[in-house]
């Protein structure tokens, strides 16, 4: 158990803005929002996973739809706890604790919000492990848990309870529902007993988010370098250590929006050690698939993320311009997220790649060799 | 007929004369007082006696300002102002100045008031067509009493429907008075509702300062029996009637640096290119697209409050002729801090014991300055590898910045400017040539006098059952529209700048769109 401060939400967001992968939305007003509560209600319970007790019931919480809207339309803050409490009332279940769906991007943060006003824990983990764009990309999906009962709010007090039978079918009717509701909407689902957090959740990714965030600041602080920073941290994670892939110049970047996806590719020149080298790097919201003159080095669903060479800070996929000096960093993913039932799911054949996933760290080890 | 232009920088208030043909027939530099209006006083009055021509023949003067920044800086002569956000039933979750630092907040007030109205991205209303009077009252009585100098008001998503906005203003002139200062955030920033809104505050705090310095060249013109129209210079490079500056003042808050992009490029005679302006301390680093400095597209934070207007992509390195050369553990390092314009006395060719970045220069032999004061031979002592290792390291900062602002790999001509133009003697990587024009002392003002009228948007478009094509159209209209009511001559508007930005997660059929014309200033008949 652990008590979050303002100081730790600054964190998150710099933690959760690197697990995006490029995506996941700008936490920024998340951010505020969660800091905010703290100010109005003081700090904001955060407990381990397996402090929640077997019989319990946790109701995860979330934004879904476009976070470019809902930095225009602010919510009111209390949407997602609404969610939640309809939830409760349809089911009779109340709930023990929240718990996020993503820990890339704004969603890391909306569940605190909804913690500290039901004051109740918040779970230190996720079903993502990092951002990724539909619904049914959860461990909680993967490992049998169902969205629904599924309840979307928006600002106005409209609510949809869904009941659908089964998680791919959620995705696209709530989709629509998001829509309607302007574009973004409040939600509550993949509602679990503590037995099923225990067993479908990717551990504390909270706290790894908030460990990112602080090593990134004390590296800027310190004059450190964030990379070896960043690597320090993932090496005792249930990541595995934070991979040095590309160092370059980014040389071109294509972007196309096609239904609701910005889809497209950074072109980056290899620069120091790399020189000669090409690195490209497919995204759709998130960065996919990374590959050097040709040779995939890195794919979904392992974290492939942009830092600023300077800062360490995180590139989102619409923020990355001709002449950014990067640094492609490539995080391995937790088993849990490498199963054959995993992958079906969000492996690189999801994304429509001719290929079978291969580790990060299994291509950096062939290509290491290949050098020797 | 001609024009004066006026820059007010940080250390100096410079001022040109141009005729027609946009030749510079007088330029001189006053020192920028702590008051601002007084050197713009002194700079008119010199350039007047220079200049030596008939105040009547002077048509207009364009001013460039940086009084606004200051203010901001400052916490200095703020009005007392009003958040007004229209958003119910949404949008409390983080209330107006949430972010703000306390001195800043106590400098402006801390009010703010939730009305109900504001739209979704597709103008759908949340809640109702039209703001209810009797709550819009209570909130503009409430005011009064408490002696609000000046309100802002921001309504969700009024870049796609500003109606709200409009709506609540109209009320407030009819209880507030006719002049009640009213910012509206549809006239400043773009879509993110929090930035939008801090632009609209901050500026809302500025119509005080705005109205003393409008006024007080008001005065001084008067005064010099000058019957010119007045323009102030705005962020994009482009121009704004006085009557507008006073009520939007904080979109001339980044007219500095593009006023010396603009008139460097007009020295250079280019369109398209990249200028370098190197000063003491810092290299401002911008480029220029169809004739205008390309617009950040990040947000930027003015004395710590995060705003989303329009404002030029400047890259600042910390690079300037007064730089400090040191020599360290890891070799030699050059800057960020500098001796400024200490450097006649602190820098070591002047006499001084502080190795700069124009000692190194000097040393080399590959520039020379003529001044009483500068001795190359006291930099004999300098090892070549200490002033070669420092030059490297200058060229090489500023050739990444260079490629950092391109938007494409290929090279493009690179314009010098500035009193540490001389740290760059030669070629450099990725320019197609290096330009080092006349006159470049003066291209602040001059970027000021030259400045064209435009008109922008940026909104969301429904493409339902429509063409795209008819959709540009549209927006390109309103744009051009725009421009001729800012004072732009209809025969002389074009579009400069048509763009189409992707939203990630929408799965509707809305996109957003920027747009941006200008023209020249339209002939006013009182100037004959």
């Amino acid at each position: 158990m652990r008590w979050i401060d303002e100081e730790d939400i600054e964190d998150l967001a710099i933690g959760a803005a690197l697990l995006g992968t490029g995506g996941g939305g700008d936490p920024y007003l998340g951010k505020l929002m969660v800091q905010k509560c703290i100010r109005d209600n003081g700090p904001i319970q955060m407990i381990d996973v397996t402090e929640v007790p077997d019989a319990a019931w946790v109701i995860p919480t979330a934004m879904m739809g476009a976070p470019t809207i809902m930095m225009e339309k602010i919510p009111n803050g209390d949407e997602a706890l609404k969610s939640m409490r309809m939830l409760e009332k349809q089911t009779g279940i109340s709930a023990y604790a929240t718990m996020p769906i993503e820990c890339g991007g704004l969603n890391s943060t909306v569940p605190f919000v909804v913690a500290s006003k039901a004051g109740i824990p918040l779970v230190d983990g996720d079903g993502m492990g990092r951002a990724f764009p539909e619904l049914q990309m959860e461990t909680f999906h993967i490992y049998g848990i169902s969205g629904t009962p599924m309840v979307l709010h928006n600002e106005r007090g409209d609510r949809v309870l869904l009941e659908t039978l089964d998680n791919y079918m959620l995705e696209h009717i709530s989709r629509g529902i998001a829509v309607r509701m302007g574009g973004a909407a409040h939600v509550a689902e993949y509602m679990m007993t503590g037995a099923d957090v225990k067993r479908t959740a990717i551990h504390g990714t909270m706290t790894l988010c908030m460990a990112l965030g602080q090593s990134i600041r004390h590296a800027q602080k310190t004059k450190r370098n964030p990379i070896e920073a960043i690597q320090e941290v993932t090496r005792n994670s249930i990541y595995g250590e934070a991979i040095v892939v590309f160092r370059g110049k980014v040389t071109d970047i294509e972007r196309q929006s096609t239904d609701g996806f910005v889809r497209g590719k950074a072109l980056v020149a290899g620069l120091g050690e790399y020189e000669e080298k090409e690195l490209k790097v497919d995204f759709q919201n998130e960065n996919l698939f990374a590959t050097v003159d040709g040779q995939a080095i890195a794919m979904v669903p392992d974290l492939i993320t942009f830092l600023d060479q300077e800062t360490g800070m995180p590139i989102t996929t619409e923020s990355i311009k001709y002449g950014f000096r990067v640094i492609c960093l490539a995080i391995p993913t937790p088993d849990i997220m490498r199963t054959p039932e995993a992958l079906e799911v969000w492996g690189p054949r999801y994304f429509g790649y001719d290929t079978d996933y291969e580790p990060v760290e299994i291509i950096q080890q062939r290509r290491g060799t290949q050098h020797v | 007929m001609y024009k004066i232009g006026i820059d007010v920088g940080g250390t100096n208030t410079d001022a040109v004369i141009l005729d027609e043909h946009h030749q510079v027939i007088a330029k001189v530099k006053a020192p920028t007082s702590s008051d601002v209006e007084s050197g713009i006083y002194e700079a008119l009055e010199r350039i007047l006696q220079e200049a030596d021509i008939p105040a009547s023949r002077i048509s207009s003067v364009m001013l460039g300002t940086t009084h606004a920044t200051n203010a901001i800086i400052e916490r200095n002569r703020l009005a007392k102002i009003a958040c007004v956000r229209i958003c119910l039933p949404a949008g409390t979750s983080v209330e107006p100045m949430f972010t703000w630092d306390q001195s800043l907040r106590d400098a402006a007030g801390d009010t703010y008031y939730y009305i109900h109205g504001g739209c979704e991205s597709n103008g759908r209303p949340l809640a109702q067509t039209t703001l209810d009077r009797a709550e819009c009252e209570q909130v503009l009585y409430d005011i009064e009493a408490k002696g609000i100098e000046s309100i802002a008001v921001t309504s969700i998503f009024s870049p796609v429907l500003s109606g709200f906005e409009k709506q609540f203003a109209e009320w407030a002139y009819e209880i507030l008075g006719a002049n009640f200062p009213v910012t509206l955030s549809s006239e400043i920033g773009s879509l993110g509702l929090l930035e939008r809104e801090n632009s609209a505050a901050l500026n809302a705090a500025l119509v005080q300062v705005a109205s003393a310095v409008s006024n007080g060249l008001e005065m001084a013109l008067k005064r010099y029996g000058i019957e010119a129209q007045i323009f102030f210079a705005q962020n994009d490079g482009t121009l704004m009637t006085l009557e507008y500056a006073k009520k939007y003042p904080i979109l001339t808050i980044g007219s500095g640096p593009t006023n010396s992009i603009r008139g460097a490029a007009e020295l250079s005679g280019l369109k398209e290119c990249i200028i370098c302006d190197i000063g003491g301390t810092t290299t401002d680093i911008g480029i220029l697209v169809n004739g205008f400095p390309r617009e950040s597209s990040v947000a930027v934070s003015i004395g710590g409050v995060r705003t989303n207007f329009r404002m030029p992509d400047i890259i600042s390195i910390g690079i300037g002729g007064g730089s400090i050369v040191r020599q360290t553990e890891n070799g030699i390092t050059v800057g960020p801090d500098s001796v400024g314009y200490h450097i006649v006395r602190e820098s070591i060719a002047f006499g001084g014991d502080t190795l700069t970045a124009t000692d190194c220069l000097l040393a080399s032999g590959k520039a020379k300055i003529d001044h009483p004061d500068c001795d190359r031979t006291r930099l004999a002592q300098i090892p070549e590898q200490v002033w070669q290792q420092a030059i490297d390291s200058i060229n090489n900062k500023i050739q990444i910045a260079v490629d950092q602002i391109k938007t494409s790999a290929h090279d493009m001509p690179v314009v010098l400017v500035g009193g540490g133009a001389i740290l760059i003697p030669g070629e450099m990587d990725g320019a197609s040539e290096v330009i080092r024009p006349e006159h470049s002392g003066c291209a602040n003002a001059l970027g000021a006098a030259i400045a064209q009228v435009s008109g922008d948007i940026d909104k969301m478009f429904s493409m339902a059952g429509r063409h795209r094509q008819d959709v540009l159209e549209e927006a390109k209209q309103e744009a051009i529209q725009k421009a001729i009511i800012a004072g732009a001559d209809p025969d002389t508007v074009e579009l400069i700048d048509l763009e189409e930005l992707p939203m990630a997660y929408v799965t509707s059929e809305f996109v957003r769109i920027k747009a941006k014309a200008a023209g020249q200033m339209k002939k006013m008949m009182n100037t004959l």
